[in-house]
């Protein structure tokens, strides 16, 4: 087992210098704004993801939370990829996201789609630390759907 | 280690009994395993112990030759499944020091023997001619600690909530002790049971409990220990305890899972009404009511874990063979020899006792601000198995500011060179969290 494989530069980077952190109040009074908490009840990791859009476009994805350098690391990698899109854009790339993070090490995954969420890819391989890298994105899935925007498909990590 | 000499006529370090761990670990084939290219070196025996052949020959016997439902048949395999169903009870009562066999009560686990005081006491309070001991009402108080696993936590809760009774509990100190110092407040007349950790499993805090049980008898409450991480690593004699109840389970003391114990007083466990109906546990069945067996058959509901049990009674022999004081002190030593090696390792923060005095070898760590998980990640990827996480003992956690610790737990098989591999496999994680 290749330890490099699962804490690739990027993701340590995104651990150690994260994107976005803190949560952020809308920039646009107009904007809906809902955020969502989740917990990892095996290991006690937490993270907050808020989401302020205007129906159509997510202005911002805001996040803060405590937890191993693989959860921390994906809510970064989150607000990095998903801040600023359509909405409709946003939730192809979280379907990619899951998909990836769902496919036991067997999805290639697409660069253009995932960016630095490529880096995931090892993660997959290790059951045990699925759950972490999709903590954010279920915490981000429950803050948009409040926020009124549509979700992707039900999973089950 | 530091030796003081000790006046001579006095029992001298090397009269202290001891055993061969190269021998002990032939016996446990999962030790020879390798891990991602390296040796096994497995330092979580707190969370589940290994089983050594002894064991798992016993349970692998007993389905291929004296397989059999117990206490019900006339036949010859009913008859040899029976015996050796209760022949382990017997020895589980030895090993234990209970007065009388007819107090240990098979259960699945520890959690499920608390559930059983627990709803025994829940039980009571709806009738009103039970005995007033076990009867909870408004007014009435539960005493547990900081210390304990969510398992001596969250059934009391359950329990005050049904009754109206309340809940409180002793605080931790800063060393990780339990925090005695408002015993007179916390126990008073209001309270009817306490139960508390007797070896924490997170922090490896032993207890020492005379003074709460001094104040328990005073008072006319009841004492519960959990034996859950003792049981299985030190000489635990239920008389000298002075409990009311003790629980423990199998897995950690090389047994198989899916087997655990209940100790009561005989005299506590006659007086407590039943909690699981089924077969095994009556005396008389009517449509309209039934009577109930004796202890521990009360408390038996359904056919039991035959094949567990009679391991277990295995696990007991094959620990009484090597001795539990021999065990003890070899724990004390690694423990001795862990608590230097790990306060050597750049910015280890150690949660619970730092000395080797009034505490077991389960030790609990943060390295830096790495967190735990990647912590356990990396030593895995050495073949290093520890436990990261909450431990099922958030309010600890939360205690010490952690949202997880990392732990390491020692056992019979463990060696130095083992706590080495640990030592040696975090400054690979420094290094790559660095």
């Amino acid at each position: 087992m290749q330890l490099d494989q699962l804490y690739q530069e990027i993701i340590l980077d995104h651990y150690k210098r994260p994107h976005g952190r803190g949560l952020r109040d809308a920039d646009d009074p107009g904007d809906q704004v809902a955020e969502a908490h989740h917990v990892n009840p095996t290991c006690g990791d937490e993270v907050t993801v808020r989401v302020a859009t205007d129906g159509t476009v997510l202005h911002d994805i805001s996040y803060d939370g405590m937890g191993c350098s693989i959860s921390q690391a994906s809510a970064s990698v989150l607000h990095e990829l998903l801040r600023g899109r359509g909405a409709g854009e946003a939730f192809e790339v979280h379907e990619a996201f899951v998909e990836l993070m769902s496919g036991r090490g067997q999805v290639t995954p697409d660069e253009d789609v995932l960016g630095d969420g490529v880096a995931f890819a090892g993660v997959a391989r290790y059951p045990a630390r699925v759950k972490c890298a999709l903590l954010p994105w279920m915490a981000f899935k429950d803050a948009a759907a409040r926020a009124g925007v549509g979700v992707s498909p039900e999973v089950k990590a | 280690m530091t030796s003081i000499a000790i006046p001579s006529g006095m029992p001298q370090y090397d009269d202290v009994p001891r055993f061969d761990v190269a021998r002990v670990r032939a016996d446990f084939p999962i030790l020879g395993r390798d891990i991602n290219g390296h040796p096994l070196v497995y330092l979580d025996s707190a969370n589940t112990s290994h089983k050594p052949r002894q064991v798992l020959d016993v349970l692998d016997e007993h389905y291929a030759r004296h397989n059999a439902n117990v206490s019900r048949s006339v036949h010859t395999l009913g008859t040899e499944a029976t015996e050796a169903y209760e022949g382990a009870r017997a020895k589980i009562a030895a090993f234990i020091n209970a007065p009388s066999t007819d107090e240990v009560v098979f259960t699945k686990n520890s959690t499920e023997a608390i559930n059983i005081v627990a709803y025994a006491f829940s039980n009571a309070s709806l009738r009103p001619d039970a005995d007033p001991r076990f009867r909870l009402g408004p007014g009435d108080e539960v005493v547990i600690s900081e210390m304990e696993h969510h398992s001596n936590i969250v059934p009391w809760q359950l329990l005050c909530e049904r009754t109206g009774a309340t809940l409180r509990w002793f605080p931790v100190t800063d060393q990780g002790r339990l925090d005695e110092s408002g015993l007179e407040d916390l126990v008073t007349e209001r309270t009817k049971i306490v139960s508390l950790v007797h070896m924490s499993n997170i922090l490896g805090t032993v207890n020492a409990t005379s003074r709460i049980t001094a104040r328990v008898r005073e008072v006319g409450a009841l004492l519960l220990l959990d034996c859950s991480q003792s049981v299985p690593h030190l000489p635990i004699d239920v008389v000298d305890l002075d409990a009311d109840y003790i629980v423990f389970t199998g897995h950690k003391m090389c047994g198989p899972t899916g087997i655990g114990v209940l100790w009561g007083r005989g005299e506590l466990l006659a007086a407590m009404p039943p909690v699981f109906g089924g077969g095994s546990m009556i005396e008389t069945v009517t449509m309209a009511r039934s009577t109930f067996a004796a202890p521990p058959a009360r408390f038996e509901a359904g056919t039991p874990p035959i094949a567990e049990a009679v391991a277990l009674g295995a696990a007991v022999d094959y620990l009484t063979g090597i001795g539990m004081q021999a065990i003890q002190w070899h724990e004390k030593e690694l423990t001795a020899y862990a608590l230097e090696a790990l306060g050597s390792v750049p910015d280890l923060r150690i949660f619970g006792p730092t000395v080797p005095v009034g505490r077991g070898g389960t030790i609990s760590f943060a390295l830096g601000d790495v967190h735990p998980h990647d912590v356990g990640q990396v030593l895995d990827s050495l073949g290093v198995q520890v436990r990261v996480g909450h431990h099922c003992a958030k309010p600890v956690c939360s205690r010490f500011g952690v949202p997880a610790m990392t732990r390491a737990s020692f056992y019979l098989y463990t060696t130095t060179e083992e706590i080495d591999a640990l030592v040696a496999g975090l400054e690979q994680v420094r290094k790559v969290f660095d």
